[in-house]
């Protein structure tokens, strides 16, 4: 039997030790985990714009080549100083709207068309959902989107991050015909709402929670934009009335 | 597989690296005292990481390492651990290397990091691995304890890779990713199971292989 004394001091060096291998892996695996969550990131980006591309270089190269990334407060106000990467859109969710910042990444495809791509967060049913959704520069169409999630239910919830559930949102309207926000729903086939089929898409059977947690994700993150996709388009008018 | 049917583990040792005792020790796990089917250790994962090829063979390299390592370090300290706070030595000699196992996924195979994602952290609890510390490396010296590490792992990753092939095959048509079923035959009517990708279809495929290794080895039979 080890005396009482050999066992503290036999606990304290194996912790000591565990520790400093830890705190080594970890430092010195950071970069590399970094390049990966901002690739991950990219590609998602990506994704939302129709973009099937999957190496690594060419990510990297269509992104630096089109997207052009920037903060917008609440009031369609750019903001300066501040990357999109410093932006954690859980605190800013959980700010009041009117002091917001949310980041918006603008795409230019070749024929210079412009697509404004806004990042969602929400809950779906064990964990976070996200996703990327991309707006044609009428502000209104929906060119594509693209959801994420951490837990949900594989061939359920975990729907969401499969093509077929994401292609019925291209070509969806987010604003009624009397400019009000109406957002996409993602309600039941059968369910009447009072919006027409460009403003629904079908959830996923089975995956209730998670598709009402998308439908809420939708509403909440891109409303807040409206104001500056608002003043984009004033001057986007008044540039053509020159 | 081998075709070996004589189990009964032996113990005492003394001799070469990979004697027929040490063979045995690495080779056992993969069939008599496989780990899933036969100690039904592990059955968590086994659903949980098995509706593609990649994540399966991931994870049971992550569990052969984890438990190839753990028994060898737990193994060369054995004698110098407190009896009192044994298991938690133990708990902590697994849960650093599943945590630097885990780290590197997330470093250079971030896409496999993302699927397996609770998975990695939940080795620690995996029962193969604090299950051989207890009843081996704890009593036994670093090399053949290694040596069983490696087998049980192995033996634990046979079965994942075994249910994840009929899974991804049947259930989403493709095999490490790559379509194996022909487009002919969808046009001709055919559907990927669903239900291949639900956990209760490793459940099903899991207990079939109980069912035909028992069948084929009869000395398991009154075992358990």
């Amino acid at each position: 039997m080890h005396s009482n004394k050999y066992t503290f001091i036999y606990a304290t060096v194996l912790s000591i030790i565990t520790a400093v291998l830890l705190a080594f892996a970890s430092e010195g695996l950071k970069p590399f985990q970094d390049a990966n969550i901002s690739l991950d990131q990219k590609t998602s980006i990506l994704r939302s714009i129709r973009s099937t591309e999957m190496e690594r270089k060419a990510i990297e190269k269509i992104y630096t080549a089109h997207i052009r990334e920037l903060v917008v407060n609440s009031a369609g106000e750019e903001v300066n100083g501040v990357k999109p990467s410093e932006i954690v859109i859980k605190e800013e969710l959980a700010k009041p709207p009117k002091e917001r910042r949310m980041a918006l990444y603008i795409y230019t495809a070749d024929d210079n068309k412009k697509y404004y791509i806004v990042p969602l967060l929400g809950v779906g049913l064990w964990g976070p959902i996200w996703g990327y959704l991309s707006i044609e520069s009428d502000f209104n169409t929906v060119y594509g989107a693209f959801f994420g999630h951490k837990s949900e239910t594989p061939g359920l919830g975990a729907e969401i991050a499969e093509a077929p559930f994401q292609q019925q949102f291209q070509g969806k309207k987010i604003m009624s015909e009397d400019h009000q926000f109406v957002s996409v729903n993602v309600v039941k086939k059968t369910a009447k709402t009072a919006y027409g089929p460009e403003h629904r898409v079908d959830g996923v059977s089975g995956g209730t929670v998670t598709s009402t947690g998308t439908d809420k994700m939708l509403k909440n993150c891109i409303e807040p934009y409206l104001s500056y996709f608002e003043k984009i388009k004033e001057g986007g008018d008044k540039m053509t009335l020159k | 597989m081998s075709t070996e049917t004589i189990n009964v583990p032996e113990k005492k040792k003394k001799e070469g690296l990979f004697s027929k005792k040490n063979r045995k020790v690495l080779r056992d796990p993969l069939d008599d005292i496989n780990p899933v089917t036969v100690q039904i250790l592990g059955v968590c994962s086994a659903l949980a990481v098995t509706t593609q090829v990649k994540p399966a063979i991931i994870m049971a390299l992550g569990v052969t390492i984890v438990t190839a390592f753990s028994n060898l370090i737990i193994a060369l300290i054995r004698d110098s651990i407190p009896g009192r706070i044994r298991m938690i030595v133990q708990l902590v000699i697994v849960a650093l290397l599943v945590t630097i196992v885990d780290q590197l996924l997330k470093a250079f195979m971030f896409d496999v990091s993302k699927k397996l994602s609770v998975f990695v952290g939940l080795i620690i609890t995996n029962c193969i691995v604090m299950g051989r510390l207890e009843a081996y490396a704890m009593s036994q010296k670093p090399w053949p304890s290694f040596l069983d590490g490696i087998g049980n792992g192995l033996g634990y990753g046979m079965i994942l890779v075994i249910v994840s092939i009929i899974r991804e095959v049947f259930g989403s048509g493709s095999l490490l990713g790559f379509k194996v079923v022909p487009q002919w035959l969808y046009d001709h009517g055919y559907t990927n199971n669903g239900l291949m990708m639900l956990p209760p279809a490793a459940l099903f495929i899991i207990g079939c292989f109980i069912w035909w290794q028992r069948n084929r080895n009869k000395s398991l039979i009154n075992k358990s």
